[in-house]
């Protein structure tokens, strides 16, 4: 039994941990609150020099090779910081992308630039309120030529290219459906920034109007690529989720022993111990969950759907909670911008919706479990 | 990362199968399990028989040293042990659990060699059953609270009182007994503990029929019963330090409870099976939602073991993380046979040969609260991650330094 991350690899946490404590405190999280820029481009410049967005990446296309495991070190580390930095986006969505549907030429083309973080790339899926369904799905890609309008995409305002969800043909279904590959730097895309609930990670209305764009990936495997995109992207998510609820923990506890209330640290009063004891049993029950994510990802598992949603639903539940009793551990104080309590409460909404709702997982999960109890 | 033996666990991993297949019959299918010790005398023989038949080769208690009849093992190899004994239709030797988890290895840390030579093996071959006597009525979650009385008398101590809760108490040979012997000090300064023969005049066992029905528990009663001071365990007054290093053990050994056997698959069968108003129950939204709910909590559990034996098998102390098991168990337990008594509707209601399958789902409802319960309530293990765990202090206790007999009680 070998169920735990090599030394090599806590190794990498350790440095990444040193690194982000160090460019990435709360308050390079609140400069980009209250700059109003789209994220930290300082921060990013470094991540670049450290390689991280190669992590994953085969060095035949330039990036570091070593492994998804290495790349799940580093988004514990990334989460525990709240980086707002357009790394998920361009990392675990559209190299992914690349990489499970992109043909030689293109890895060729593009996965060095992401390695380098010379490229910020996204994936394009939403178009209205409502669970991304590819009945829903009405931007077109035709003759090499986009049409439509995507809504919340994160880091859509940075992102010098997107693989967009499209419909490839009149079929209205999955099968019609077909990833395209844009370049954003045209005069047929056009971007719009929106608000969201947390403002370190910028959303975007992306509209084309015969946006010159390339196929990515057969028509009619679009939406199983998409899953299969998705599946490793939550995998990566849950562990930055699992490191944002670690540190609403230690921030909870922090703040509980050092507030006094009637005449005591209000961490001896049970209620309190009680609610950090529920945050712990949460929070060890989504790391062990994104540990088997973990493993069926680097591994190419044929379980890594089911293990991708469960890494997903159980560590977004778990960041959830820890964010919300987070505040409430802090009483009126942790309700006001100036202390950091918001950002994770935000993250953590934000993550937990950012590759489709518990909801979507939760169905996802048990069809997975119906599909193995089939075969 | 992966899931394999070492070449030294796959080889001890071999031996005990080969051990196995010699000694017993693989399982046909998956039993149900036992939640809380509720077996019936009659399995009793040959579970002694079986355990012997372990402690001839070392297996009754791997990690104890071979000169007290283990086989001087590490912990990995006690978990590879159990792995494969549960392959095999063997005997439930869960009435040794307690003897062998909790009283024995007190017994090696504070008894004098002849008793420890004339105890443990007996123990281990399950010859001879041990009992845990600390619960009473007066002292549940607050152990120490106990009020049970040894008084002095020349070189051997008068005991009265009773004790609650006792597992197995009607079938064990030997106890150990945990005493007041000093109330005028404060709770946990006045305690003293003890071993005795459940056959001592003046004990005396009565079955408490629990709310499901069964009687897997006892209370004791103790009128007068003379033990020598030469059963002592440890200093007079020192019983709490000998009691701590018994309750560490029994976390250990509750701690991974597995609920009796009723988990997801068998509420997705259910799922599966049973028509609802818009169709077959898996197809419904809900029914989904709870169902993956209840999954993930499952599995996040089994990973968790995985990284408990990893750090066991590289021979590390294991993280915290393990103490989560119980809590997340019984409450699962509780709230997933409730909700498919939800889905049986009506019907939900029976129990026995009417019920769907004999009533598993409802009997796995009708032990939960004693689950939730039984070896430190979840109340009290939120407290021990709170306080051992995450580092909080103890609540404030207004009768820590007041003496027994002048602290509040309520009555």
């Amino acid at each position: 039994m070998n169920f735990d991350f090599s030394d090599d690899q806590k190794m990498l946490k350790d440095q990444a941990h040193k690194f982000l404590s160090e460019k990435c405190t709360p308050k390079a999280v609140r400069a980009v609150y209250e700059s109003g820029s789209t994220y930290d481009r300082a921060l990013w410049k470094q991540i670049a020099e450290l390689g991280w967005a190669g992590t994953a990446i085969p060095e035949q296309y330039g990036g570091l090779g070593l492994g998804y495991l290495e790349l799940c070190v580093i988004a514990e580390e990334l989460g525990r910081a709240l980086a707002p930095v357009p790394f998920s986006s361009t990392v675990y969505q559209f190299a992914e992308s690349l990489l499970v549907s992109g043909s030689e030429e293109q890895k060729q083309r593009l996965l060095p630039k992401v390695a380098s973080c010379e490229i910020i790339g996204t994936l394009a899926r939403a178009e209205g309120v409502g669970a991304v369904l590819p009945k829903n799905i009405r931007t077109t890609f035709r003759n090499g030529k986009l049409n439509g309008k995507k809504t919340a995409v994160v880091d859509g305002m940075d992102a010098g290219y997107a693989v967009v969800l499209a419909r490839g043909s009149d079929d209205a279904g999955e099968r019609g459906l077909q990833l395209a590959l844009v370049d954003l730097k045209q005069a047929g895309a056009k971007r719009r920034a929106q608000q969201s609930i947390d403002p370190s990670r910028s959303h975007a209305e992306l509209t084309f109007e015969n946006a010159n764009a390339e196929a990515l990936g057969k028509q009619g495997e679009a939406w199983s690529d998409l899953n299969r995109v998705l599946d490793r992207a939550a995998v990566l998510m849950a562990f930055e989720q699992v490191g944002g609820a670690d540190v609403c923990l230690q921030m909870a506890k922090g703040y509980a022993m050092e507030r006094y209330a009637f005449g005591r640290p209000i961490a001896s009063f049970q209620a309190i111990k009680h609610k950090l004891a529920d945050m712990y049993v949460a929070n060890e029950l989504a790391r062990s969950n994104a540990y088997y994510g973990a493993w069926a990802l680097s591994t190419g598992a044929r379980e890594l759907p089911l293990a991708a949603a469960a890494a997903r639903v159980s560590a977004t539940q778990a960041f959830d909670f820890a964010a919300k009793e987070n505040i409430q551990t802090h009483g009126g104080v942790g309700f006001t911008w100036e202390f950091d309590c918001h950002f994770y409460y935000k993250r953590s909404r934000e993550l937990g919706l950012a590759l489709g709702a518990q909801r979507v997982w939760k169905d996802k999960l048990v069809t997975q479990l119906e599909l193995s109890n089939a075969a | 990362m992966d899931f394999e033996d070492s070449p030294e666990e796959a080889k001890f991993r071999a031996e005990v199968r080969a051990w196995l297949d010699a000694n017993a019959k693989p399982k046909a299918s998956r039993d149900t399990g036992d939640a809380l010790g509720e077996d019936d005398k009659t399995s009793l023989k040959a579970a002694k028989a079986w355990q012997a038949k372990k402690a001839e080769k070392g297996y009754a208690r791997i990690t104890w040293p071979k000169e007290v009849g283990g086989l001087g093992g590490t912990p990995m190899q006690q978990v590879i042990f159990n792995q494969e004994e549960a392959k095999y239709d063997v005997p439930n030797t869960g009435a040794f659990a307690i003897g062998l988890g909790m009283c024995i290895p007190t017994v090696m840390a504070y008894a004098g060699k002849d008793v420890i030579a004339r105890y443990v093996k007996p123990a281990l071959r399950g010859d001879e059953i041990w009992c845990q006597l600390f619960s009473e009525p007066a002292g549940g979650s607050d152990v120490a609270a106990l009020r049970t009385r040894a008084e002095r008398d020349g070189n051997d101590w008068i005991v009265n009182g009773s004790k609650v809760w006792t597992t197995g108490a009607q079938f064990s040979d030997y106890g150990i007994l945990l005493t007041r012997t000093d109330p005028t000090v404060p709770k946990h300064k006045g305690l003293t503990m003890f071993y005795l023969s459940m056959k001592s005049p003046g004990v005396e066992v009565r079955p408490i029929k629990q709310a499901s029905g069964a009687s897997g528990f006892n209370e004791i009663f103790f009128t007068n019963v003379r033990i020598p001071d030469s059963q002592r365990l440890g200093e007079v007054g020192q019983g709490w330090q000998v009691a701590l290093t018994t309750l560490m053990h029994e976390r250990l050994a509750v701690g991974g409870g597995t609920g009796g056997g009723l988990d997801v698959p068998q509420l997705l069968q259910l799922a599966r099976e049973l028509e609802i108003e818009d169709g077959p129950a898996i197809k419904n939204a809900a029914v989904r939602e709870k169902i993956a709910d209840w999954y993930v909590r499952s599995a996040g559990l089994k990973y968790t073991t995985y990284r408990t034996m990893t750090a066991l098998s590289r021979g590390q102390q294991p993280g915290p993380e393990a103490s989560i098991a119980k809590i997340v168990v019984a409450s699962k337990l509780q709230d997933l046979s409730a909700f498919a008594m939800e889905l049986e509707g009506e019907a939900g209601a029976l129990t026995g040969e009417d019920a769907l399958d004999q009533g598993a789902f409802q009997m796995g409802w009708l032990s939960a609260p004693g689950l939730r319960i039984a070896g430190g309530t979840d109340e009290i293990l939120k407290n021990i991650i709170a306080e051992r765990v995450l580092g909080l202090p103890q609540d404030i206790r207004v009768d820590k330094d007041v003496p027994f007999n002048k602290a509040p009680t309520g009555r």
